[in-house]
């Protein structure tokens, strides 16, 4: 007897008053499991994105070409023009026209190595850097178009932004997609607490009744609900975690796919998951337990 | 202690109780008297805020019950212990901690010798780890009994608490309550026993209200 009382003091005595449920405890933790699993591949797309979208305008932000097309006896003379108007064009870093054989290279992968190249009325390109600042590329193009009307610029940003802006809109829609989930996951523990509290309504009249405080009622159910997310969520992250490390790892080619997964200390962002579904479920359950014992004298 | 003024209560339809003016001092011993269906537990609710008069206020230690905030009538029901006439228990709980639970809701310590006694001396002792659902309408009664007095309340109110005993346990109940008395507790019952109330008038300075004509009355000694 003194034993069992020993034991039964030990456990928090607010835990014991609601009687237990197995079963819809268990779909508490599923749900949030679940829940977990995909706010962790939310988390991953979003970032992932994210750095595609960075990657993208930086790698192409700097850069510009231009394309000089002449007949090949002018051809070195425009090129120098061209040289020129950029020196003296402000925010243009440095320039250069790129050789022969560099070009050469840059069409092997699509014509062969046996290009006769010097045979061909081949255009010459022009690789220029821009400061920081940037340089004013309408201000360029006129330019070049009056003094060199075989020049071409060619803005790399002109098929970058919708690039970059398609990256941008889909970590938009990750992070959406977080907040969706917290959303869900809110409803659900409402539903599930609303559900425990209905059916726990003589037990709340009675400790009513004896003189219990609302706030040690609703810790009761706050706990077990509270607990059930934290549990469930820790388990849907670890799987998440687990599945998206175990993602096979794709080359180059795959691109966007590449980047989607964690690095470095991305990897402790989806750790925040079960401490927020778990301050979700508390939100959710207290609001829940008031607005029931609201009702009761 | 409990105070009730102007006091009206209608359950929706007419006035159930009407014009109710008392005051129920400290370490008073009232019996509550009426017919079936008069209003008795109806009164005993308005006492700790399980129904707030639709007239009139009534007043514990001074505060309107219906002006408490609800941790204030929280403080009020630890004060006053009721044995309700369809006593409740969690039925999941074994008899000796549903006994017990005024003090667990609370943070007060459980004393498992304090306990054994209470239980013991209301005769369930034997019965400590049974379920609610498995003892008789008798024994309920006497476990809501000592769930009552085990905070040892300054108040304490029981709606019909011996309907389902025989007469030696209605007696020894009363002896409790009157012995309750005699440390300062103030005593309500209400019952249509007119033999126990006899019987504790015998040995205590006992009043009888009675509920007649909606209105609650302090009876003469025409009993
Ligand atoms: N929740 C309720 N809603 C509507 N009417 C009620 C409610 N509770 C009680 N009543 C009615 O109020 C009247 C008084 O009920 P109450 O329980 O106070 O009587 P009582 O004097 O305690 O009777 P008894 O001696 O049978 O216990 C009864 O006619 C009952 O039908
Ligand atoms: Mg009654």
């Amino acid at each position: 007897m003194s034993r069992i009382f020993a034991f039964r003091r030990s456990e928090n005595p607010a835990d014991r008053i609601v009687p237990p449920s197995g079963f819809t405890a268990r779909l508490t933790s599923f749900t949030a499991a679940a829940m977990a699993f995909l706010a962790v591949f939310a988390l991953a797309l979003s970032l992932a994105s994210g750095k595609l979208a960075a990657r993208w305008s930086e790698a192409l932000a700097q850069t510009a070409t231009i394309r000089v097309s002449a007949p090949a006896a002018q051809m070195e003379t425009q090129v120098a023009k061209v040289l020129e108007i950029l020196k003296q064009t402000p925010g243009v870093a440095s320039a250069r026209a790129l050789s022969l054989d560099e070009q050469k290279k840059l069409l092997e992968p699509w014509f062969g190595p046996d290009l006769p190249i010097d045979a061909l009325p081949m255009p010459r390109l022009i690789d220029l850097r821009e400061t920081a600042q940037g340089f004013d590329a309408e201000g360029l193009k006129n330019r070049l178009e009056a003094s060199v009307p075989g020049a071409v610029f060619d803005d790399h940003s002109a098929w970058r932004k919708p690039l970059v802006a398609a990256a941008q809109r889909l970590r938009t829609l990750g992070l959406v997609a977080i907040l969706l989930i917290a959303g869900a996951t809110a409803a659900m523990i409402t539903l599930a607490a609303n559900a425990a509290l209905a059916a726990n309504r003589p037990v709340i009249r009675t400790l009513r009744l004896i003189g219990a405080r609302d706030t040690f009622i609703a810790r009761a159910f706050v706990r077990r609900f509270t607990l059930r997310a934290l549990a469930g969520a820790l388990i849907g992250t670890a799987a998440g975690m687990g599945a998206v490390a175990l993602l096979p790892a794709a080359n180059e080619a795959g691109g966007f796919l590449t980047g989607l997964g964690f690095t470095g200390i991305g990897w402790l962002l989806p750790l925040t998951i079960p401490p927020l579904a778990a301050i979700v479920a508390f939100l959710a359950t207290r609001t829940a337990a008031f607005a029931t014992l609201k009702g009761l004298t | 202690m409990i105070e009730f003024q102007q006091v009206a209560y209608s359950y929706g339809g007419g006035e159930l109780l009407t014009e109710i003016t008392l005051r129920l001092p400290p370490g008073s011993f009232h019996f509550l008297t009426g017919p079936s269906g008069a209003g008795k537990s109806t009164f005993l609710k308005l006492c700790y805020g399980e129904l707030h008069p639709t007239a009139g206020r009534v007043t514990v230690d001074e505060a309107d019950l219906r002006k408490l905030s609800r941790d204030g009538v929280a403080l009020i029901r630890q004060r006053v212990g009721v044995v309700h006439q369809d006593c409740q228990f969690l039925d999941h709980l074994p008899l000796a901690e549903n006994v017990a639970l005024p003090l667990t809701v609370t943070g007060r310590p459980v004393s498992e010798s304090d306990l054994g006694d209470l239980l013991a001396w209301v005769g369930l002792k034997p019965l400590s780890d049974h379920l609610p659902p498995q003892l008789s309408g008798g024994e309920r009664q006497r476990a809501a009994l000592a769930r009552a007095i085990i905070m040892a309340p300054d108040v304490i109110l029981a709606d019909e608490p011996t309907g389902n005993l025989d007469w030696e346990m209605s007696l020894r109940l009363l002896t409790l309550l009157i012995e309750l008395n005699k440390m300062g507790k103030t005593i309500l019952i209400a019952t249509h026993d007119m033999n126990l109330i006899r019987n504790a008038k015998s040995q205590v300075a006992a009043r009888v209200l009675r509920i007649r004509d909606r209105r609650v009355q302090l009876a003469g000694s025409d009993l």
